[in-house]
């Protein structure tokens, strides 16, 4: 993309020098509608955005007007929803639960790829079937059981139930680190083995270092998914409001306070931050994993 | 690779064995499960016109928005291809609403769509609708705004064709420009069949998202009646495969006939996507015949 951006770039000064003015002048116009199409596209996506940030800002009292620009910008909105929803609290729990699943998966799964991708041994073909085979099952299918399971633990309502199973790798992700291990030359492991390197120390010294690009993309994916996952939250806390997630939290909110839009936005608002924030901040790391999830896939 | 070994016996392989157990029996989780053979399976398929109602809804949502979806990403994906000025800036605004959780995208498209107060039907009034419809509200209208949802969210879908698409060699298109193609042509005989396995990609995730598909039905069409939360409001418009499943297993406690749901669509997953993988021969380029 960017050895596009620098051809397209270099021949410009060339082309405006040879060009007649009526065809300058058609280009240039073109360019207008290119871009106010663009712009169009984009306004479409973005507006309702703007929207609900709006009427996050009116009073309760406006929001259910047909108003659409605040008459007062009511920043107070968010404080209360700071007053009426725990919100720290649920933060928190989605922090803990989000974190520590990303944490065994990446602890987890590192190793499993290791072994599909860099290690020869009898039924590596046959267990790789396996975990694409994981991806498709139906989460619902195990659920069920695992319900019960946990149930019979005691570990409903709680946090282990949402935790515990990562610590143990995940098809998905030991599906995209499987993919990119196999892009690192042989050559490198080979080296290290004639220096007498453990196949531990070849994963932990070698690959690992050279395929942060790939775990920093699974970790995001992870942490997004424990983030917003709404169905196993549910399930799993929903008898405790002091360990719900934000996705919970926010639901539940919505059924107390349905008239009250204005609240109701904010708290959407906030629970939509972080992500955002988290999206600027590692854009490239996103991109990147969305890339190379979609079309290695 | 041993952990992975001792997790996939413990979370995979011991609940399917046990809910292939369990569809067989009668199971509320306070008395043990007792067998009642394929009782379960034929009220699903002979008793419970729910279960219909919600096979049918999933359908809808995946026979129509999935290709809507696709649609748009690949015409998004196209439009944002060409590098010009600012392009990253149009790039990532169609990209930031897929970062919202998918509650939050719920519960704002409630505000957006709301038939009396929400800004959309303010503009459809507006440029003189007279009576606009109620959305969610109408059970006509409810999945066809989900499926809006999903349009909105379409920036994952986008990136991926985008990147699909940049990698698609120059020369391809330079040979096309020399044979005189115009640019549908180049569209539809360079650009499609060299993003053909993105496109097989997203059908196949499409499809098992799809007969997963729950949160956002559930946070829209949550309905609380005293103690009693309901959900596939209106008129079980909305009341999708999972919901379904939800709703008598976790509510009901109806364990046993959940997990009958959860095999069925096991199976009915697995046939569609075998029928795509299989079909899909025909028009999926092979990019190693190409390199």
């Amino acid at each position: 993309m960017s050895a596009a951006v620098t051809t397209t770039a270099r021949r410009r000064p060339i082309l405006r020098r040879t060009l007649p003015a009526n065809v300058r002048r058609k280009r240039l116009l073109l360019a207008v509608a290119d871009h106010a199409l663009l712009i169009a596209v984009m306004a479409i996506f973005l507006i309702p955005l703007a929207f609900v940030l709006l009427t996050s800002l009116m009073t309760s009292e406006q929001a259910l007007t047909t108003d659409m620009w605040p008459r007062s910008f009511e920043w107070d909105n968010y404080a209360e929803v700071f007053r009426r929803l725990p919100v720290l609290r649920y933060a928190t729990n989605t922090m803990i639960i989000a974190t520590l699943s990303t944490l065994g998966v990446i602890l987890s799964s590192i190793p499993v790829a290791y072994a599909l991708s860099r290690l020869r041994w009898r039924g590596r073909q046959a267990t790789f079937v396996i975990v694409l085979a994981t991806i498709m099952l139906p989460y619902q299918v195990t659920i069920v059981p695992l319900y019960v399971l946990f149930a019979r633990y005691g570990w409903i309502p709680g946090f282990k139930p949402l935790i515990v199973p990562l610590f143990f790798g995940d098809a998905f992700s030991i599906f995209l680190l499987r993919q990119f291990f196999l892009t690192i030359p042989e050559e490198l492991s080979d080296a290290a083995r004639m220096e007498g390197a453990s196949e531990w120390q070849i994963m932990t010294r070698v690959i690992v270092p050279l395929a942060k690009p790939a775990i920093a993309a699974v970790a995001l994916f992870q942490f997004l998914y424990s983030w917003n996952d709404f169905f196993a939250p549910l399930l799993f806390l929903g008898g405790d409001s002091n360990l719900w997630t934000l996705a919970i939290g926010l639901n539940e909110f919505r059924g107390l306070h349905q008239v009250e839009y204005n609240l109701m936005l904010a708290a959407v608002v906030l629970f939509m931050l972080p992500v955002i924030v988290l999206f600027f901040f590692a854009q490239r790391v996103f991109m990147e994993g969305i890339t190379v999830t979609g079309v290695k896939g | 690779m041993s952990p992975w070994i001792i997790g996939f016996l413990a979370f995979t392989v011991y609940p399917m064995v046990s809910s292939f157990y369990f569809s067989f029996t009668s199971y509320d989780l306070l008395s043990t499960p007792h067998w009642v053979g394929t009782a379960n399976y034929r009220f699903m398929f002979t008793k419970d016109p729910l279960f219909w109602t919600a096979l049918k809804n999933t359908m809808w949502i995946i026979v129509v928005g999935l290709p809507l979806r696709i649609a748009v990403a690949i015409a998004t994906a196209t439009w944002l291809v060409r590098p010009r000025r600012a392009i990253k800036t149009y790039r990532t605004s169609v990209f930031i609403p897929t970062l919202a959780p998918a509650v939050a995208g719920a519960l704002a498209f409630l505000y957006l769509f709301n038939p009396a107060t929400g800004p959309v039907n303010q503009v459809l009034s507006g440029i003189g609708m007279s009576d606009p419809p109620l959305w969610l509200y109408d059970a006509q209208w409810a999945k066809p705004t989900l499926v809006l949802l999903a349009i909105w969210g379409v920036g994952d879908a986008m990136i991926i064709f985008l990147a699909g698409m940049l990698n698609v060699p120059s020369e391809l298109y330079e040979a096309a420009d020399i044979e005189g193609a115009g640019r549908l042509q180049r569209f539809w005989h360079v650009t499609l069949p060299l993003i053909s396995p993105v496109i097989f990609f997203s059908i196949v995730i499409g499809i098992i998202a799809g007969f997963q598909y729950f949160t956002q039905a559930y946070v829209v069409s949550f309905w609380q009646t005293g103690d009693h939360a309901q959900i596939g409001h209106p008129q079980n418009s909305l009341l999708f495969y999972t919901s379904r499943l939800y709703q008598m297993g976790f509510q009901n406690f109806k364990m046993g006939y959940a997990s009958a749901m959860a095999w069925i669509l096991f199976l009915i997953t697995m046939i569609c996507t075998l029928l795509v993988i299989r079909n899909s021969r025909r028009w999926v380029f092979q990019q190693g015949a190409f390199r």
